[in-house]
């Protein structure tokens, strides 16, 4: 009874739940007529399209400015990655690599000014993230209206300029990863090679830089503060280190995302992309001042398992549509959990 | 007499990990007993259990029974106990540094006006009568006799300050049978614990237990009725104080033979001095600096450090030793002009600092010492690696330095066998380590550094008897090894007297005099109260 209990305390109640919710949707699933393989097929795509913007919590989490509420502001970078890549016409890999080299120089430029911000605002940091996600968002709508986008492929056909709210990305770079190196088993079951190498390569990339100098430096001034600054370091300076990482992952994140869903989704579309990378390395197993890499791919799995079974096998039983519900309650319910939690710790 | 306490066969274990067990003793009223032992003895577990703390209750309860006031009591929480009678002083403040002495020390006990609007919105809504509060606070503080203001806000205090208002709000409960005092004098210099020992001797005499636990054994035997010693979790000797001695104490503590410790003592008395040093150039001038440190304000010091020696600087608590060192070092904010060896060292900037080979023991362990979630290991080495690029191996031809992990445990483990650091493994969280095996490794991170100038603040406090000597004897070891200058900050006179050959003393924010370690304790008594300007001899004055 013991052990149980520890291993609960250690495992963490509702990743817990959410592991045996998961088994227990891909037993049944099954028995009430989904197709099994597919459904996996399904997952991992969806694995390599998010992992990115899960990953991008990492750096943020360890250098003590908490959860990247803010990551919609990394997502325009890299939106305004795509779509610049997309005015050039430049297609195939070519086009998908300026897509995100476009985003990183945005992603940096933009994750300065943002850790600039939270500098000012330590201690409150997520609330203000949160805000910054929202309004540049909003900011960007105009943005999207005014910039001066030239292609046929995305700007409105009726007035001639602003871009649509959805821009296609077929015959530019659509699954450009998910087809690399890609193999089918049986009829139904694709494994997206591509997408997932890059995936565990930048994941790679934030191990190394997390075992560097530079790296522990972050991570120790996210830790105490006054202990990095007794031993010489610029607190300042780590942590906008961390938030320009955090930033161009997420635009990295987001151009992935594209590649795999086919679609440069503007406007407000961006809204609410932080919450379900939040949600995912939460449920992975991560505070709000410690994440692993172990977190963000439990996380990713378990997150995406969730939201690719739940609709299949709820929709095949009961005949209605209840994925978003179980989206909305799943991720929210995660991020409260996780906030009461630290706030016992800081107690 | 029927006793007001009685512990019968208390024991404790944190799951595999035992720390007390069949600890038994009785406190009878007016009596006061000094609970001493080493860190980790198990001193603070019996008094958490007494004390129904959350972390006892949580994690499976204890074993044996509690007698109080005649009836066997089980406590269910903190407020029960209190509830009781039994007050509690602990180590660690706990103050709101936003409110004043007086509303610190009738926290929810205040003195109330009633209003009509009771009748409607219950007890909550009543208005606070000022007046008795002040008079009750007033009141609890003449009864410690020293001169607290009772407006003035915790945050503004000194930490002797904050110890007696912490004592004032125990003392001014009404019907308080048992007060426990966990350190109270750690963090009060000698003249204000000897206030405060003498108000505990009083508050006896009105037939108030007292369960005094301190690390300071002259404080122990000179106030204490009895004297129960714990080591490792048994009680080990419990006997009358009259008559005892501190080595007879210090033997039962440490179980080694006091003979042996007190001819160390003896010998760090009778040490060569660093005298010939004096005509060189020093190793670091300081001239009109002031640091603002919340507390610990300095306003115009003016000091020389000669090269290789050990320099104490002393003081009353609130004077501005603190702040001297952390003004040096970068972490508060300071000006002033600082030479190292004859060069302008920049203040303000922690980094250039650690860049021109100096480096700091902080006073603050827990809150800038250690990164507290982290093994040992990183502890000791970040700083050096930070500041020296050690143990990191360059990749891709010096482009990324790579942490090397393994060299961090190989010096981990060098300093944990050469500080006999108590501890599972070089990997074990720094937070889980008791106070005196945290110093060491805050010592073990400075040493890392190889530092020619060290600063020390505060290196013993808090820690028992058998860490403090240790931690001096390597502080002295290392001086004289590697010719490391050491600047030693500390608020126990003895404890400067027995390491430094030199020793300033801090008042007002400015450097009163400085004594060679062998003038005897009034002189620096007498520095200390400020009233040392006039007959400075010149050939001591180390002020340039």
């Amino acid at each position: 009874m013991e052990a149980i209990r520890r291993f609960t305390a250690d495992f963490g109640l509702p990743r817990l739940l959410i592991t045996v919710f998961l088994l227990m949707l891909f037993t049944t699933a099954p028995l009430v007529g989904v197709n099994l393989p597919s459904s996996l097929s399904d997952v991992l795509i969806r694995v390599g399209m998010n992992g990115i913007m899960v990953l991008a919590m990492v750096p943020m989490i360890q250098s003590g400015c908490g959860l990247n509420f803010g990551l919609s502001l990394g997502v325009l970078a890299g939106l305004l990655g795509s779509t610049i890549s997309i005015e050039t016409g430049k297609v195939g890999i070519v086009g998908f690599l300026v897509a995100v080299l476009v985003g990183q120089a945005f992603g940096a430029l933009f994750g300065y000014g943002y850790g600039k911000l939270l500098n000012r605002v330590k201690g409150g940091e997520m609330m203000i993230a949160t805000y910054v996600g929202f309004s540049s968002v909003m900011a960007m709508c105009i943005a999207w209206v005014v910039l001066p986008f030239k292609s046929p492929t995305m700007i409105w056909g009726y007035g001639g300029s602003g871009l649509r709210t959805t821009i296609s990305v077929e015959g530019f770079w659509r699954h450009i990863l998910d087809n690399f190196l890609a193999f089918h088993i049986g009829e139904n079951f694709k494994f997206p090679t591509g997408a997932l190498l890059v995936f565990l390569l930048v994941a790679l990339l934030v191990w190394v830089f997390f075992h560097l100098k530079l790296g522990t430096a972050v991570t120790a001034a996210g830790l105490n503060p006054s202990y990095a600054k007794a031993s010489g370091i610029n607190i300042n300076r780590m942590r906008i280190i961390s938030v320009m990482m955090s930033t161009m992952l997420g635009a990295l994140g987001i151009v992935v995302f594209q590649q795999s869903f086919g679609f440069i989704q503007l406007y407000d579309g961006p809204l609410y992309m932080a919450f379900p990378a939040v949600a995912a390395i939460l449920i992975g197993g991560a505070s709000v001042n410690k994440a692993t890499l172990v977190h963000v791919l439990i996380g990713t799995l378990l997150y995406q398992g969730i939201l690719t079974m739940t609709p299949e096998v709820f929709n095949a039983v009961l005949k209605i549509d209840m994925s978003d519900v179980i989206r909305v309650i799943v991720s929210n319910g995660m991020i409260l959990y996780a906030l009461t939690r630290t706030l016992k710790v800081a107690k | 007499m029927e006793p007001i306490l009685s512990l019968r066969g208390i024991g404790k274990s944190f799951f595999a990990n035992r720390v007390l067990s069949d600890v038994s003793f009785d406190v009878a009223p007016g009596e006061i007993i000094g609970l001493v032992g080493e860190n980790g003895a198990g001193k603070s577990t019996l008094m958490k259990i007494l004390f129904a703390m959350p972390e006892i209750i949580e994690t499976g309860g204890f074993e044996g029974t509690i007698q109080f006031a005649g009836k066997t009591v089980k406590f269910k929480d903190s407020f029960d106990a209190l509830d009781a009678g039994i007050g509690m002083v602990h180590q660690e403040f706990s103050l709101i540094p936003g409110f004043t002495t007086t509303e610190n020390i009738l926290l929810n006990r205040e003195s109330v006006q009633r209003s009509f609007l009771v009748d409607i919105f219950g007890p909550r809504i009543n208005g606070l009568d000022r007046a008795t509060m002040n008079e009750r606070s007033r009141k609890a503080i003449a009864k410690l006799g020293v001169a607290l203001d009772p407006d003035m806000l915790i945050r503004e205090m000194p930490v002797g300050h904050k110890q007696f208002t912490e004592i004032a709000r125990e003392l001014c409960r009404e019907h308080v049978k048992l007060i426990v005092l966990d350190e109270p004098t750690a963090v009060l210099t000698e003249s204000e614990a000897e206030v405060l020992l003498a108000s505990l001797r009083l508050l006896a005499q009105e037939g108030i237990a007292i369960i005094f636990i301190s690390h300071r054994l002259r404080e122990v035997v000179e106030l204490c009725d009895r004297v129960v010693v714990l080591r490792d979790g048994r009680k080990i000797h419990d006997f009358p104080a009259h008559g005892t001695s501190i080595k007879e104490i210090a033997a039962a503590m440490v179980g080694r033979s006091a003979e042996a410790q007190a001819q160390v003592d003896a010998e760090s008395l009778v040490r060569s001095e660093h005298a010939q040093g004096a005509a060189e150039q020093p190793i670091l001038e300081v001239s009109g600096l002031w640091v603002d440190m919340p507390g610990e304000t300095v306003r115009n010091v003016n000091l020389a450090v000669r090269r290789g020696e050990i320099l104490g600087i002393g003081g009353l608590a609130g004077q501005g030793k603190l702040g001297i060192a952390n003004g040096i070092m970068g972490l508060a904010p300071a000006g002033g002009k600082v030479l190292l060896n004859g060069k302008p060292l920049p203040l303000n900037s922690p980094r250039e600092v650690l860049d021109r080979s100096m480096a700091f023991v902080s006073e603050d362990r827990r809150g800038v010492g250690l990164l507290l979630d982290e093994g040992i290991d990183w502890n000791i080495a970040f700083t050096a690696m930070q500041v020296q690029d050690k143990y990191v191996t360059p990749l891709l031809g010096g482009l990324l330095k790579w942490r090397s992990d393994a060299a961090m445990v190989k010096l981990a483990e060098e300093y944990i066998k050469l500080l006999e650091i108590k501890c599972t493994g070089p990997r074990q969280r720094a937070g889980a380590l008791s106070g005196g095996n945290q110093q060491k490794v805050c010592l073990a991170k400075a040493f890392a550094l190889r530092p020619d100038l060290l600063f020390v603040s505060e290196p013993t406090r808090g820690i028992d008897i058998g860490a403090k000597h240790l931690v001096l004897e390597t502080l002295k070891k290392y001086n004289q090894e590697y010719g490391t200058t050491i600047v030693m900050v500390s608020s126990e006179l003895e404890e400067l007297r027995s390491i430094c050959d030199r020793i300033a003393i801090v008042y007002e924010g400015r450097i009163e005099g400085i004594l060679p370690h062998t003038e005897p304790l009034e002189r620096f008594g007498i520095l200390m109260a400020g009233a040392g300007r006039d007959d400075m001899p010149v050939a001591a004055g180390g002020e340039s």
